[in-house]
């Protein structure tokens, strides 16, 4: 089976079309605990995100702020498994027929193995990966995986990139590029700098046909219509990993989180 | 190049241009650090090929540092080790007690040369951390230390010295509170921060080029000590012994002995509690590959690629990483690589200074117990050089409690029972 390449392509397409930026959401696999992720990952997909990146927990999450450290010590500490993340994946797909990515680091890819991992993320619906700190010179292996199950390589790109090098990633990414609005590891901002429309811009001048989309520090629906002003998608993680944390409930999470949704949605459409 | 001490590998060995040793190293690293890591080589590549680099270099190792270390024979302890003969290569007695300082110069000199203006670096034992301060306020430079919130309570003192320096010391709460959290914070800090700031790792693990440049600062360690023995002893050593948490001061002493292929080169990792207990931080001996750190080595991990807990008394070992070389050295067979536990470094410690006069660091007492069993080994005949990465002053209160030192509560105890501390410390 084929992962679902196509559908991100065409799901980021039609947002386009409609004149509008789409709205990507993070939360990782097993927060609170692999049921509990499903239901808060399909109220984000229900209350209006066009894409969710299903985080694979890390015990060495370098590029996470306190808030998802502490979702993915969770999910560790409840034992979440490789198997749990692939049965999100297929789970909230199959809910919402809606693209499916996966967003970790390479180390628990690198020892699971590339080809079951690509071959069972495939399998489960998955649209493919974004692995940020597999820098592009490294990532010949993965591609050749990914390409074979149909699963796009989503590269990120930040504000400290040249432009030979926005050239190089553009060139071996697929899907998307996810442009990291500012430098610094994920979190929620007071404001998103404008850096990020610069990179953007940059990002495009290398004449890519790929979506860029901007992430790190979008937290409400103000910020979104900004970013979407200029990017085709808008990522949001820590806040909407913020509102399981913050409920008093799993079900009054899962609830803000469909709130959330709801809200950044009217956001990437300019209507915030 | 006419350099006594900033003594670079030569040209053409490993690592590759990609920053490969082998099946190991790379440079694993988020896009937002890879303009930052690139200029790091491409400014210690330039430096490396100055003349004035080394004069500036060789001069703060001679009048600052105090190269070259000393050579010293330690008979008495050797006593223990089936006759053969024991010399160490005394890198406790750099400024600041430890190898670290040779790296640290070096890299802040770098740091300058980028016209960066603030350094960050991770430590564990303190000891770079300590290294780091001192060079920060030798130049002028902000300070940020990260440590793990465990090493910053087993290593006070190192924290005090630190501050005292002008570093602001954070302790780092995440994970297993111990290196690898500290790191992981920094890391978090120079993405965020990497316009003026240079992160001066402290090992020979991370992304290419810190692997192959941070050997380059240490390899003098080696070089003095192959001609020292050979003026002292007139002949090569049979084995050079050095502990291995990261593997700096490993490196730094047998880099200059890999091609002499009778000389064996013998790492010790911790061990802790025995490795079949799983408290341990034998990477080498129990890990994977995997990457850690922005580089592919041996790493200790799950069979989903979670990093493990490591644990070690000795907070400088206490890593669940090692750098790619030593993986390459493990691989290739030319390194030799086993496992000591708390008790036979705490042993051998204790043996060190009852015999010669000479505290070691915890690290680097993994290293003498090593020594001791390769003496066994070899016989009467046998002729080794142990790398003495650091002193042990940190380590008394660690040391203390181990061994019932302290007049009060362990020692009281022993002495109203009848038994007595040493007695006590003996049983463990």
């Amino acid at each position: 089976m084929s992962g679902n390449i196509q559908l991100l392509s065409d799901t980021l397409a039609a947002a386009r079309a409609e004149g509008r930026s789409a709205l990507m959401a993070y939360l990782p696999a097993g927060f609170p605990t692999v049921d509990g992720g499903i239901e808060a990952i399909k109220a984000a997909l229900d209350g209006g995100a066009d894409v969710v990146e299903v985080g694979l927990p890390h015990s060495d999450p370098v590029l996470d702020g306190p808030v998802i450290q502490t979702a993915d010590d969770i999910a560790l500490r409840g034992g979440v498994k490789i198997a749990d993340v692939m049965r999100t994946v297929k789970e909230a797909h199959a809910a919402t027929g809606k693209p499916i990515l996966v967003m970790t680091y390479w180390n628990p890819i690198d020892r699971y193995g590339v080809e079951r991992f690509t071959a069972e993320l495939a399998e489960a619906g998955g649209a493919g990966c974004i692995l940020p700190d597999l820098p592009v010179q490294e990532s010949a292996l993965w591609r050749e995986h990914a390409e074979k199950h149909g699963l796009a390589t989503v590269f990120v790109v930040a504000p400290s990139s040249k432009d030979e090098r926005l050239a190089q990633i553009t060139a071996a990414g697929s899907g998307f590029v996810y442009a990291a609005s500012l430098m610094g590891v994920t979190g929620t901002r007071e404001s998103v700098g404008a850096q990020a429309q610069d990179l953007v811009e940059r990002t495009r001048a290398t004449g890519t046909d790929l979506p860029v989309c901007v992430g790190l520090g979008v937290s409400n629906a103000e910020q979104a219509a900004e970013v979407a002003g200029f990017a085709d998608g808008v990522i949001v993680g820590s806040a909407f990993v913020k509102c399981m944390l913050d409920a008093p409930d799993d079900a009054a999470g899962v609830e803000a989180v469909r709130a959330l949704a709801g809200d950044l949605a009217k956001g990437v459409r300019g209507q915030a | 190049m006419p350099s006594d001490f900033f003594i670079p590998d030569p040209e053409g060995q490993v690592p590759s241009p990609e920053g490969y040793f082998g099946a190991f190293g790379g440079k694993f690293i988020p896009e937002a650090l890879v303009a930052a890591v690139d200029e790091v080589a491409v400014e210690y590549d330039k430096a490396k090929h100055d003349p004035e680099f080394a004069r500036e270099l060789d001069d703060l190792l001679v009048n600052y540092t105090g190269r070259p270390s000393s050579l010293t024979e330690v008979p008495r302890f050797a006593a223990e080790a089936g006759g053969a003969r024991i010399f160490l290569k005394r890198e406790d007695l750099n400024h600041t007690g430890s190898h670290k300082i040779n790296n640290v110069l070096g890299q802040a000199l770098l740091t300058k040369r980028m016209g960066k203006t603030r350094v960050i670096a991770e430590t564990g034992a303190g000891q770079h951390g300590v290294a780091t301060a001192t060079a920060c306020a030798l130049f002028g430079l902000d300070c940020t230390i990260y440590m793990g919130e465990i090493d910053t309570q087993r290593q006070a003192l190192n924290v005090a010295r630190m501050r005292m320096l002008g570093a602001e010391v954070i302790a780092v709460k995440s994970g297993s509170r111990t290196l690898k959290d500290a790191i992981n914070e920094a890391f978090r800090d120079w993405v965020a921060n990497v316009d003026r700031t240079h992160y001066l790792f402290g090992t020979v693990a991370g992304p290419h080029p810190f692997p192959a440049m941070v050997r380059d600062f240490h390899r003098v360690i080696g070089v003095e000590a192959r001609r020292q023995l050979l003026e002292r002893a007139g002949r090569l050593p049979d084995a050079a012994v050095a502990c291995v948490g990261g593997g700096s001061n490993a490196i730094g002493l047998f880099h200059a002995f890999i091609p002499d292929t009778d000389v064996r080169l013998i790492g010790c990792e911790p061990a802790g509690h025995g490795v079949e207990t799983g408290e341990h931080a034998a990477t080498l001996t129990a890990g994977e590959p995997g990457i850690l750190h922005g580089s592919r080595s041996y790493v200790l991990q799950d069979e989903e690629g979670q990093i493990t807990e490591p644990y070690s008394i000795s907070a400088g070992l206490d890593y669940p990483g090692i750098g790619p070389e030593h993986s390459y050295l493990k691989d290739s067979g030319r390194g030799e690589y086993r496992a000591v536990t708390d008790d036979a470094a705490m042993q051998a410690l204790r043996l060190l200074s009852r015999t010669e006069g000479i505290i070691p660091a915890i690290e680097s007492a993994h290293a003498l117990a090593g020594a001791l069993e390769v003496g066994r080994e070899l016989g009467k005949d046998g002729l080794i050089v142990v790398n003495l990465s650091g002193r042990g002053d940190k380590d008394m209160d660690t040391a203390a409690r181990y061994f019932g030192l302290y007049d009060t509560d362990a020692a009281v105890a022993a002495d109203e029972a009848g038994t007595g501390a040493e007695i006590e410390g003996d049983a463990k």
